[in-house]
């Protein structure tokens, strides 16, 4: 790996660590920048070099592009590495830093751009032949009268959408027509307030959807492979709690033909680095919803099942290598899930930051955690609440839910609260051992089971 | 006190990361304590393990254990002041331009807003400049070396 001596780590905690793993286990060195806050993080301890970018807010030290290219600059490294959340999909900062003369590990910042605007987004992917949910086809107009008519031509219920959010985040759902116009004010002063953008659109709002989306990886050669499916439909606030792959139900036919449609989507925008296509999946059909131009957090599910190490064919295809697989050599084994495990009161979702007193990590056949945690570790209430991502793997959907649950059990952490009694009490749910169940599922059953109480 | 148990147990300090050290035995009890340093961040940690706990000795002690999760490289002491730190990533440069004096010397008297130094980042420059006024006791960068948000640059007294 002549070409890429050193690279920063422009995240912190578990995907940072993440990413370290990947380049010491290929011969990189590393730099972690971080914040005040973070100096005793796992990765900046095990890092070759750790630059202080700034204080503890986001704002000035993880997004802070400044600090991150010249930490880059005064350590001769030679690529940033964004992670996911932060700066990863925000295309000024992959411009700048591919200005500034260093690798950007990720896509090029046309394309970020090109999928970070959900209207445009959808707009190619149409023109690359993807299914996607029926809807405006574009930003919605100021007229109110249009915007009746689009409505009705879509047909209630309908959800109103920020074209500059994603992530679950700048969304409206609209039941009847009589309650659109105050919807879409709102939207619209929202997406604006949040995204600086007040462009929406509006898209069917399906009834009984599963969240499942498409992993793929690109080259700068002309080369593009998807590595099957995740089901993400675990969610909680449009956030993900637990995923999995395969998705229960899902042939190996479907499997083949909508991952042919993301590898040509891939190659028709030249698309570089991992990605991933989210998909609503309803009576059988798939229809896109947005593209995720980064490494995502469920990663691990689809390495398990295939067996391919996703982080590092980020750094090969940014160094300009031909994939390593090509899509006959990428096969599926047995089934995988993932607990994500964040630092909250498992009833009440309120934030848990503390002092981690007693640290244990599950182990086993099958068991793989992905954590920056460790006894005496302090949790800051800076960030974002997920410390550790506990990954099962098993021939089957029933061993991995059984390894996980013997998994859960085991781990020991104490100081702060988490949200393992949530996953285990999940992990014992007749419709999640059933599978197959659609995005509203986990909030439906919450619902019942504060009712019951 | 046996002098020779108190030099076995500033053997056993040293060792140790610990920074405090009190033995209680019967009516005699010893303190050991280190010197309190101030450490710089550092830019090159070494891998690091979380505190592991010290060797237990056979009589009952009570230990502080160290103050930091990271243990220092180099442990400087560094003379009292206000601590100018650097508000930014980039190269420290304690003169205006290679040929030039640097902006200040030890034992310069400053004044607030007056600029001590340049860092540069992308290619701008940028003027670091004194918070208080007062006398330089230390200069902790030197010409040319990277330097990191919230690194010690200047003492001022």
């Amino acid at each position: 790996m002549a070409a890429l001596e050193k690279i920063v780590i422009a995240n912190r905690g578990e995907i940072a660590l993440r990413i370290l793993r990947a380049c010491h286990s290929m011969g990189i060195k590393t730099v972690a920048v971080h914040s005040t806050v973070d100096r005793n993080l796992k990765h900046v301890a095990m890092a070759d070099e750790s630059v202080c970018i700034g204080p503890a807010p986001a704002r000035e030290s993880y997004l802070n592009i400044p600090a991150i290219i010249a930490a880059t600059e005064v350590t001769d490294a030679v690529a940033i590495h964004p992670g996911y959340g932060f700066l990863a999909e925000n295309a000024d900062f992959a411009e700048r830093v591919e200005k500034s003369g260093f690798i950007f590990i990720g896509p090029r910042p046309e394309t970020i751009r090109l999928m970070g605007d959900k209207v445009s987004a959808i707009k190619a992917m149409q023109e690359a032949g993807v299914p996607c949910v029926p809807g405006s086809d574009g930003p919605l107009p100021a007229d109110a009268k249009e915007c009746l008519e689009i409505g009705r031509r879509v047909g209630y219920p309908v959800i109103i959408k920020a074209s500059a959010g994603g992530g679950g985040r700048g969304m409206r759902v609209v039941h009847t027509e009589a309650h659109l116009s105050n919807a879409l004010q709102l939207t619209r002063q929202e997406a604006h307030s949040t995204f600086g953008d007040a462009t929406v659109y509006l898209e069917k709002y399906l009834e009984n959807p599963r969240h499942i989306e498409i992993q793929v990886m690109a080259d700068q050669h002309g080369n593009a492979v998807h590595f099957g499916e995740r089901d993400c439909s675990t969610q909680r606030r449009h956030q993900k709690v637990i995923e999995e792959a395969p998705a229960p139900g899902i042939s190996q036919q479907q499997r083949d033909e909508i991952g042919a449609v993301c590898v040509e989507a891939c190659l028709r925008i030249a698309y570089r680095g991992a990605g991933t296509f989210e998909f609503l999946y309803d009576n059988g059909r798939f229809y896109f919803i947005e593209m995720n131009t980064r490494i995502q957090v469920e990663h691990p599910v689809t390495e398990r099942i295939t067996g391919a190490d996703l982080v590092r064919e980020q750094i090969l295809v940014a160094v300009g290598e031909k994939l390593s697989y090509r899509q006959q050599d990428i096969q599926f084994r047995g089934h995988a899930i993932e607990c994500r495990i964040n630092a909250e009161d498992p009833d009440s979702f309120m934030p848990s930051p503390g002092l981690i007193q007693g640290f244990h990590a599950p182990g086993g056949p099958g068991i793989r955690m992905d954590s920056h945690i460790y006894d005496g570790y302090r949790v800051p209430p800076n960030y974002d609440s997920m410390i550790a991502k506990v990954i099962s793997h098993g021939q089957d959907r029933d061993m991995a839910i059984a390894r996980m649950r013997v998994a859960l059990d085991e781990i020991v952490l104490n100081g702060i609260k988490t949200n393992i009694p949530l996953h285990k009490w999940l992990l014992r749910d007749p419709g999640f051992l059933r599978g197959g169940f659609n995005i509203h599922y986990l909030e439906k059953r919450l619902v019942e089971k504060a009712r019951a109480v | 006190m046996d002098i020779r148990k108190v030099k076995k147990l500033i053997e056993l300090l040293e060792e140790s990361n610990l920074t405090e050290l009190e033995i209680v035995e019967g009516e005699e009890s010893v303190r050991l304590s280190r010197s309190s340093n101030f450490a710089a961040p550092q830019q090159l940690p070494q891998a690091v393990t979380p505190a592991p706990a010290a060797a237990a000795p056979a009589m009952p002690v009570s230990m502080a254990p160290a103050a930091a999760a990271e243990p220092t490289v180099e442990e400087e002491s560094v003379p009292e002041g206000e601590i100018l730190r650097s508000p930014m990533v980039g190269t420290f440069y304690s003169a205006p331009s290679p040929d030039a004096d640097p902006f200040v010397a030890l034992g310069q008297k400053v004044s607030e807003g007056e600029t001590l130094c340049i860092i540069e980042a992308m290619k701008m420059f940028n003027q670091i400049e004194a918070e208080v006024s007062g006398t330089v006791v230390a200069i902790l960068a030197e010409t040319g070396q990277p330097v990191e948000f919230d690194q010690p640059l200047f003492v001022i007294r």
